[in-house]
């Protein structure tokens, strides 16, 4: 491991607020220069006021289909790093279901797997959110599995010997050592495998099912060009996946207070 | 079962070996160690690199098995004596669990068998005075440093209790103040707990000044070549370091290592 604390340099406190401050005031200013007041953006880029008022207007509607995506992800991230949780537990247990797993995790790994989503969609009919979750809990399953994989392979011999020597049974030293060690790994999984499973959740409703969901509303309003709606929805779906993000990078810090020396 | 002649034997090694087959051939790593250690005696084993010293002390926990001859734990199979806990270990690294507290790695044998949470926390307190670590038992491994978290390794094998305590180098990572230092503890604690020691280490005053008697081992193959008697007595103060029977000792140790006499002491 590097240390990178050397090579860093320390700022004020209030300059790591203000600085990306300034930059979002700048942004903003350009903006609305651009849209509202030379008039020299493209007609699908609206200004801040125009989404902000859409964003109020229609917010009952925006929150509904954001929690319908929101559920798909979740469902598909609850499954999906189940699935893999439990497969890397009987990869690292077993060398023969390692063997059998990796080139299927390897595949599955390089598939797109959103590409797949039309054919899951019907598959698994088009009318309910089946497919969707499907395609999220696929992309779930990857990151999940590979680190938590290497995570229960993480053991360190001098562990390994001291717990032999204290006469620990299987189970103890699953519990005592190998888990505790495997952890931050499952965290960081999840905390990929949940910017993912948002991604491949949203993308999935561009390729058809139920006419609800963030991703239905952006693809439907783009095409109809009602551009400051669309990007409404777009906010809608940041909020999903910051959501997302800040509850698992939380999860990984509680659990992670102290990271292994 | 344990007779009175066998429980004063903490350890009894007669025509131990260890081959390891590698893919293409075999390394006998030990061969034909006869060692017996008594009850509450301090052995050393010191060799250079690949004599088979810390194979011998993994062989006698039970961390590897013998390929040949027996070996005895007071009166039981090694592997008895290990799932009976008849002995306390500590290697080199410390291996403290670092998202565990300092007490919740002292305790670590204790949970692993059982004893109950009041009762545990009454051992720790007890095992952090010993150690002198009392005000860090709430602290994380990561906040200490090297010579306390190795102080937190002896506390956790001290455990139990034992009667029997391995030591792999356990000072080998330490500044020579602080191994000096801990030296001394060491000695402080052995003595009031009565436990026998098995102590490996590459450091000739170290073994000299801990021992009872200093088991000199050569490799390829690895095996012993020399058992000396210290004979210091049992006060193992910081004036021994200076004195003249003392080096005596060192030299006799050293020279038992070079197989020839060595002129002079001049260094430690």
């Amino acid at each position: 491991m590097t240390t990178t604390s050397g090579s860093e340099i320390t700022l004020p406190g209030w300059v790591k607020i203000a600085a990306p401050a300034a930059v979002g005031i700048l942004i903003v200013v350009v903006w609305v220069l651009a849209v509202d007041v030379l008039k020299i953006a493209p007609r699908m880029v609206p200004g801040p006021a125009a989404i902000g008022e859409e964003l109020v207007l229609r917010s009952g509607i925006i929150v509904e289909d954001a929690l319908i995506t929101g559920t798909n992800a979740l469902v598909g991230l609850v499954v999906g790093s189940l699935i893999a949780v439990v497969l890397a537990g009987l990869s690292a247990a077993l060398r023969p279901i390692d063997g059998m797993l990796a080139p299927l995790v390897a595949a599955i790994a390089v598939v797109p797997i959103v590409a797949l989503t039309p054919i899951l969609n019907t598959m698994f009919g088009a009318s309910g959110q089946f497919g969707r979750q499907v395609v999220a809990a696929i992309a779930a399953f990857v990151p999940v599995f590979i680190n938590v994989l290497r995570g229960l392979r993480q053991t360190q011999p001098v562990h390994r010997d001291l717990l032999r020597a204290s006469g620990a049974s299987g189970w103890q030293n699953f519990r005592v050592l190998t888990l505790p060690t495997a952890l931050p790994y499952l965290l960081t999984g999840l905390r990929i495998a949940s910017s993912l499973a948002v991604i491949a959740a949203l993308v999935a409703e561009y390729f058809g099912g139920p006419a609800d969901g963030i991703g239905t509303a952006i693809a439907s309003y783009a095409k109809s060009g009602r551009a400051a709606l669309s990007w409404s929805y777009v906010i809608g779906g940041i909020a999903i996946g910051l959501v997302f993000f800040l509850v698992t990078s939380l999860l990984e810090r509680l659990v992670t207070r102290r990271p292994p020396v | 079962m344990i007779d009175a002649n066998t429980a004063s034997t903490a350890v009894k090694a007669v025509g131990v070996g260890k081959a390891f087959t590698t893919r293409n051939d075999e390394v006998v790593a030990l061969t034909g160690v006869d060692l017996e250690v008594d009850a509450g005696e301090f052995v050393s084993l010191i060799g250079p690199s690949g004599c088979g010293k810390s194979t011998l002390l993994r062989l006698i926990a039970d961390l590897d098995e013998a390929s040949a001859g027996t070996l005895e734990i007071f009166g039981k199979s090694a592997s008895r004596a290990r799932l009976d806990q008849d002995y306390g270990i500590a290697f080199q690294q410390s291996g403290l669990l670092p998202w565990r507290t300092v007490g919740a790695n002292m305790a670590l044998p204790l949970e692993l068998h059982g004893v109950s949470a009041p009762d545990r926390k009454k051992r720790v307190a007890e095992l952090a005075a010993l150690v002198g670590l009392s005000d860090f038992v709430d602290r994380y491994p990561d906040q200490l440093s090297g010579g306390m978290q190795q102080r937190v390794a002896i506390a956790r094998s001290l455990a139990e209790h034992p009667r029997l305590l391995l030591m792999d180098e356990p000072f080998g990572a330490l500044d020579e103040m602080t191994r000096e230092r801990l030296q001394s503890e060491l000695a402080r604690i052995v003595a009031e707990t009565g436990a026998a020691v098995v102590f490996v280490t590459h450091s000739i005053p170290e073994a000299v000044f801990l021992s009872d008697r200093v088991v000199v081992m050569s490799p390829r193959p690895g095996r012993i070549t020399d058992i000396i008697e210290t004979g210091l007595g049992t006060g193992r103060g910081e004036a021994l370091r200076e004195s003249a029977e003392y080096f005596e000792k060192v030299t006799e140790v050293r020279e038992a290592l070079h197989g020839a006499p060595v002129e002079r002491v001049n260094e430690r």
